[in-house]
């Protein structure tokens, strides 16, 4: 057959380079942002920034050099993270951030792997992936931003949404019982496994810097709002009224039993690290029991 | 065992083993996988062979995190692969697509059995191969080999790791239970005549560099992780920098270019195996297993002096249309052998633009053809 | 806590001073900075920015003490600050600290 084509609008340098003269720079840490990104999507109100924040702050802490990290994400709001971050970043498929992180992180360890995704990634379609390598102990640091529902999409129910809260898709409330993801991390074989909110900004920087130094798959929860999916239809207000609300009503207790850190519809949520313990990792193991039988030795 | 790890010599070893080696022979250093039948013997090589290399083999949960894996290795710079049979293809479609658009070297092998669903676990099968041309959505062009036998099991694995670095995309190979599980003698070459290629690397410095702008061949040289170009690697639209632009603009710009870099080399790209086809009256057209079967039928009916010839398809996807279209002109009809209902035939009807007929003889799966089938079939054109 | 007199080791401490650097059309008027500045210093700009925001405006000047809290918790990247001195410790910022 014959094709007849539609012309081909060329790539706009000059306008990337403009936006990246005007917009890049004018904030110390637009270092650690890839140039002409900002701003981002994430709503008035969204703590996903926070958490970007966090990040960028705990690296500045350690000290890891931008070459040597690297980011993974799933889909959804928290899935666009990795876009923003001025190092080589994998927006993957949904559910598929932690399996795809694996296969990068067992052939580059030599680099730092944090995976960061939202509830719905990590627990609904990514489920099985999350307990897998949890399991395993893969080297990733795993950053969950739980802000109850699946917020691209618009405000649907999420296996996080707290029994009673509404969605787009519980008019009438939600009558599914929810993960207590602290709990589900710890048992499936999570080496550190914390929650934070984005109010607890401070906390949050010192958690993720220490899960680097960690060598296995740690695990930090952080509560982030989300004012158009889950605040406005559950009566808590705006993103800052999220925040105040997790100022008032949020526990630390380091070293919680994470069976009892369930969140309920407006209820208390416990905050804090929750566990740490030392266990091989796949790497390890795979390197000690297996690939050195068939290494030779140099000469 | 040489030291690049090739096991140079003659073997007495199935389909499924001879491609692990190809695959080793190929610099695979990463294997991602699933037990599933026909296949699992792919896995359980790689278990084995993969740490004498000191390459990685993991089992993953299913193979959805199986296909993940591999993009992951790929970009973090080293040649990786997984190997399934039917159900488990289905599942690696959503990032077998993510390949496609993040243009990630890789190679998948199908080893088919009888479907659809859990079908004919132990038994041959062909019918995934237009799964493999429009399995993930959206528009793309696959590079897909059928070998016929084990030793080109082992050929073809390397060609298939050099295709996707070279073309920057995960390719398919559609095996089939039969080849899979046949054990015949294969040749392992000694390693310094076994053609390896790399990826390209971006030759300039990070400053300024652009992760998804392509020269003329449209292939872009790949930057993978730690390299410090930091580049985002995303499955949306994305423009030459690698950010995401969701608009028909940058999607028309993108999509055309990652299924040009097929088109315009499909001369490059396309094997077909020619045998008795001058001055054919009739072509019988097939591949893989049945291919074994139709040159029985075609040497028969030669030395009964009947003209009628056999185009054996190495490459599936990109198809031979060009060659298709030549042979329609002077023929009476292709005779399409394949265990399925109908799928490569449909490319031959669709490619003879009428000029010749197109015989489908369709198996739905667990056999495969006799000569004979093939035979009576020439006959009601050459009597 | 209160304290009822000046330390007497004031002389061994003293406050750092920050100065706050807003990118004023970056913000989306979130309003946490402003919320949770632990000196109050800050407020909502009457005006607009570019987007159609209030961004947050510096109401007292030289009483940002540099902890940074509004920079790791702004969502936009559109706020910062830089340490710009050290103030001694006075009977007066103890008097102050205490009413608050």
């Amino acid at each position: 057959m014959k094709i007849r084509y539609q012309p081909i609008v060329p790539f706009d340098q000059e306008g990337f380079n403009r936006l990246k003269d005007e917009q890049h720079g004018l904030h110390p840490d637009d270092q650690y942002l890839k140039p002409g990104r900002i701003p981002h999507i994430w709503c008035p109100g969204c703590g996903l920034g926070v958490v970007l924040n966090t990040y960028i702050n705990a690296l500045k802490m350690t000290g890891i050099p931008i070459d040597r990290s690297v980011v993974v994400s799933g889909i959804g709001c928290t899935g666009r993270v990795a876009g923003y971050l001025n190092m080589d970043t994998y927006h993957t498929t949904h559910g598929r951030a932690i399996p795809f992180a694996t296969g990068l992180s067992l052939t580059r360890p030599d680099l730092s792997v944090t995976v960061f995704s939202g509830d719905g990634d990590l627990f609904a379609i990514g489920g099985n992936h999350f307990i897998h390598a949890a399991r395993r102990n893969v080297n990733l640091k795993v950053i969950c931003v739980n802000n109850f529902n699946y917020g691209m999409t618009g405000g649907q129910v999420a296996p996080t949404t707290p029994v009673s809260a509404r969605t787009t898709t519980t008019p009438y409330g939600n009558s599914e019982a929810s993960f207590n993801l602290p709990y589900l991390a710890h048992a499936s074989g999570a080496v550190y496994v914390a929650r934070w909110t984005t109010f607890h900004a401070r906390q949050l920087v010192n958690a993720i810097a220490e899960t680097f130094s960690i060598d296995g798959f740690t695990f930090i929860e952080v509560i982030a709002p989300c004012p158009v999916g889950y605040g406005r239809p559950n009566k808590i207000g705006s993103g800052l009224d999220e925040m105040i609300y997790y100022k008032e009503n949020s526990i630390v207790q380091n070293g919680a039993d994470p069976r009892n850190v369930d969140i309920a519809l407006k209820g208390k949520i416990v905050v804090g690290k929750f566990s740490e313990e030392k266990r091989p990792t796949f790497l390890g193991e795979y390197e000690e029991k297996i690939l050195k039988k068939f290494r030779r030795t140099e000469t | 065992m040489s030291d690049s790890g090739i096991l140079t010599g003659e073997y007495f070893i199935n389909g499924d083993e001879a491609c692990a080696e190809g695959a080793i022979a190929a610099g695979c250093r990463f294997f991602a996988g699933y037990p599933i039948t026909p296949a699992t013997e792919i896995a359980e090589r790689m278990a084995r062979r993969l740490p004498q290399v000191q390459g990685i083999c993991i089992q993953m949960e299913d193979e959805i995190a199986s296909m993940a894996a591999i993009l992951g290795a790929s970009w973090g710079g080293t040649k990786s692969m997984t190997a399934t049979s039917g159900p488990g293809f289905s599942l690696m479609m959503e990032n077998i697509g993510l390949g496609m658009m993040t243009e990630t070297p890789c190679v998948i092998v199908n080893i088919m059995r009888g479907g659809p669903s859990t079908g004919l676990p132990t038994l041959v099968g062909q019918a995934d191969v237009m799964q493999a041309r429009w399995g993930s959505h959206g528009d793309y062009e696959v590079i897909a080999l059928s070998p016929s036998s084990p030793q080109e099991m082992f050929n073809l694995t390397i060609e298939a790791f050099n295709l996707s670095e070279i073309y920057r995309l995960p390719v398919l190979i559609l095996g089939d239970e039969l080849v899979g599980h046949m054990s015949e003698k294969v040749i392992i070459p000694p390693s310094d005549q076994i053609h390896q290629v790399s990826r390209v690397r971006p030759s300039q410095s990070p400053d300024g560099y652009l992760p998804f702008m392509a020269g003329d061949n449209l292939v872009p040289p790949m930057a993978c992780a730690g390299e410090g170009y930091h580049v985002h690697v995303t499955g949306l639209t994305h423009d030459e920098q690698g950010y995401p632009q969701t608009t028909a603009q940058v999607h028309e710009r993108l999509v055309r270019r990652l299924a040009d870099k097929i088109r315009h080399n499909t001369s490059k790209i396309i094997q077909v195996e020619e045998f008795e086809t001058a001055n054919s009256e009739v072509m019988v057209v097939a591949y893989g297993c049945t291919s074994r079967t139709a040159r029985e039928a075609v040497q028969i009916l030669r030395s009964e002096g009947k003209k009628v010839g056999l185009l054996r398809l190495i490459t599936l996807w990109p198809f031979p249309e060009e060659r298709i279209r030549q042979v329609a002109q002077g023929i009476k009809a292709f005779i399409v052998p394949e265990i399925n209902y109908g799928q490569i035939a449909y490319e031959v009807e669709r490619c003879s633009q009428g000029r010749a007929e197109t015989v489908l003889l369709p198996l739905m799966g667990g056999a495969i053809h006799t000569p004979e089938n093939i035979m009576e079939a020439v006959k009601e054109y050459l009597p | 806590m209160k304290f009822w007199r000046l330390p007497l080791d004031a002389g061994s401490h003293s406050i750092p001073i920050g100065e706050l650097h807003i990118i004023k059309d970056r913000c989306k008027g979130c309003g946490f900075c402003i919320e949770f500045c632990p000196n109050q210093v800050l407020k909502e700009a009457p005006e607009f920015n570019k987007k159609g925001y209030h961004p947050p405006l510096v109401t007292k000047q030289g009483e940002c003490v540099n902890c940074n809290l509004c920079e790791i918790i702004c969502p936009e990247f559109a706020i910062y600050s830089v340490l710009k001195e050290y103030k001694e410790l006075t009977a007066e910022d103890i008097a102050g600290y205490s009413k608050k």
